[in-house]
């Protein structure tokens, strides 16, 4: 589908030693809203170019520690780091912020809520390079063909609004804007939920070719276990913004040790599927937690 | 996190229409629209034109024309002192212009610079900029205007600072309101990913984005600045004869009605009537494709 991926070699000039490591540490997130604990000490590790899940069901979190991890949220306590610098503070100066950017990028689920609707494609993707890195207008104009070619897109979606682009071509225009900045971790919030399923298979498929090419580690942020297994190497379970299970992904859902685990992979529909006996489980799982959490 | 799109009509601080407009919001689209566009084309022309365009000098005063009727020398008869009132008239249209454009203008700047300041900061800088909104909707605006004449002294500037500042907070409850909103969709979010610094993306994003809904309303502060300002004149605290502005106009002519000559006053007041209505219908119609385009 996509042409082969190079990576031009002047656009990373300005990364220099710090680009070795970029492993991504947290360490104890937790943020609350109002009484309600989101996130409750929830760590994990990101080996530079791997792959890790977060799953779980609506409100378990997974969406408040992605926007921690960008710098959307400031969290309560606990601590990120990619490649050892602390990342959890909010940004002093314009160097800070900038290399925070080029650290982590985010993907977001709507691609119909997350373009201007005012710029075009190329702008888009340009303004990124404008802000980042030091080119010639030669060099960004090349380099911005090169990222679209990357992600699929041709001269004719280059110059389109976002409003003439279909579901899947908008998302694939924020994944290229998201690797315009080089970033060493890319995370994907739901980034194929808004999609439907034939298009779905196109930006994952997509995405395996990028980290392959790339190098960039990705977050995974989903609730479609489905995708999660075809895409993830590691997976998070989060639970009412606690980890409940952890591990390599293939282990984890294929014999989850935790009773959450098994229920979220039970409630996945299929032939002899009984989502009585599921709402039944729940009950169950929330009886046997008792008190311990709130809803 | 699904897809949330907002109602903007329904939202808190949606565009403030005064009651008594309500017949205006009928005939808001269609020939209308296009008519009253068309009325505010040639107001425009006749203000910038009118040396031109008057057939004499609306100062000029003729004691042998004192109340004279239509005739073909003055079309729309002479006042008390023998002046040509169609001149006066279109004299009239440029103190009648400029001023509400003074007002519209400065009120919109400041509307937008608060309303966003409130919206973006969010916090302690929302609370004190929202309050001070309030403080200034409980004063009437008239009050405020006339204690400025008091103070500064008649003419244009003292009622055009003084409405400025009492058009403001409609501007800027409405901007802070739709600002919110617009802060809080992923397209802004993912330029804050980006890095960029929040400055940045307030005027070169999220205030272009809403500058339509802005400039609906502006639209039809328009007609109430206008109106608001004429009332002035009327009083005696805003243009001061024997300068042609057609709320001083109606006031003099008022000696004139019990002399059966009605042009002297009708004639100001329907300018008056028509451009106010025009702007409402503008203002109304210019909302509805925004709100048309949002869904």
């Amino acid at each position: 589908m996509t042409g082969s991926v190079t990576r031009t070699s002047g656009t990373t000039g300005d990364k220099g030693a710090d680009a070795v490591d970029a492993t991504l540490e947290v360490v104890d997130l937790c943020k609350a809203f109002g009484g309600h604990r989101a996130v409750d000490g929830v760590s994990f590790t990101l080996a530079p170019g791997g792959s890790l899940g977060i799953v779980g069901e609506s409100g378990c979190g997974k969406t408040t520690t992605a926007r921690m991890l960008v710098g959307l949220v400031s969290p309560d306590s606990g601590s990120i780091r990619v490649g050892g610098r602390e990342r959890s503070a909010p940004t002093r100066n314009r160097a800070e912020r900038l290399a925070r950017a080029r650290e982590m990028q985010m993907v977001f689920q709507d691609p119909y809520l997350s373009l201007d609707p005012r710029v075009v494609v190329r702008e888009c993707v340009e303004e990124v390079l404008r802000l980042h890195f030091d080119l010639t207008r030669e060099q960004r104009t090349a380099r911005v063909v090169e990222l679209l070619d990357q992600v699929g897109l041709g001269e004719r979606e280059a110059s389109a609004l976002p409003k003439a682009l279909s579901g899947g071509q908008r998302q694939r225009v924020a994944i290229a804007r998201a690797l315009a900045a080089e970033p060493k971790v890319l995370i994907l919030d739901e980034a194929v939920a808004a999609l439907d399923v034939s298009i779905q298979a196109q930006i994952l498929d997509l995405l395996a070719g990028i980290r392959r090419d790339a190098g960039v580690g990705f977050l995974f942020v989903s609730h479609d276990l489905a995708v999660v297994r075809h895409i993830t190497e590691d997976v998070v379970v989060l639970r009412g913004g606690r980890v409940v299970e952890a591990g390599p992904t293939v282990d984890v859902l294929t014999e989850p040790r935790h009773t959450y685990t098994r229920l979220l992979l039970d409630s996945v529909p299929r032939v002899g599927w009984d989502p009585a006996r599921i709402a039944a489980d729940r009950r169950a799982l929330e009886r046997e937690a008792g008190g311990s959490s709130g809803d | 996190m699904s897809t949330l799109r907002i109602d903007r009509e329904a939202a808190d601080g949606a565009i403030v229409r005064r009651p008594g407009f309500g017949l205006l919001r009928a005939l808001r689209q269609g020939p209308l629209f296009a008519g009253a566009a068309a009325v505010l084309v040639l107001l425009v022309l006749i203000a910038v034109f009118a040396p031109l365009i008057a057939p004499y000098d609306p100062d000029a005063v003729d004691l042998t024309a004192t109340l004279a009727g239509s005739s073909s020398e003055h079309l729309l008869g002479a006042d008390q002192s023998g002046r040509d009132i169609l001149s006066r008239v279109i004299h009239g249209a440029r103190t009648g212009l400029l001023g509400p454009l003074l007002v519209v203008g400065i009120s919109t700047f400041l509307g937008i610079a608060i309303g966003v300041a409130a919206a973006w900061r969010g916090g302690w800088i929302d609370a004190m900029l929202s309050r001070s909104m309030d403080l200034i909707f409980a004063f009437p605006g008239m009050l405020v205007a006339i204690l400025f004449v008091a103070v500064f002294g008649s003419g244009l500037t003292a009622p055009v600072i003084a409405m400025s500042v009492a058009y403001t907070p409609y501007v800027g409850r409405l901007v802070r309101s739709i600002a919110g909103q617009e802060k809080a969709r992923p397209y802004i979010e993912s330029y804050r990913v980006q890095g960029w610094s929040g400055w940045t993306i307030c005027v070169r994003h999220l205030i272009p984005n809403i500058t339509p809904t802005v400039l609906a309303q502006s639209a039809i502060n328009f007609g109430y600045a206008l109106m608001d300002l004429a009332a002035l004149s009327y009083l005696g605290f805003g243009v001061q004869p024997p300068d042609s502005d057609w709320g001083s106009m109606i006031n003099e002519g008022q000696a004139a009605l019990l002399q059966d000559a009605m042009l002297p006053s009708f004639a100001p007041g329907l300018c008056i009537v028509v451009a106010v209505v025009a702007f409402g219908i503008v203002g109304e119609g210019i909302a509805d494709r925004v709100a048309k385009r949002e869904r």
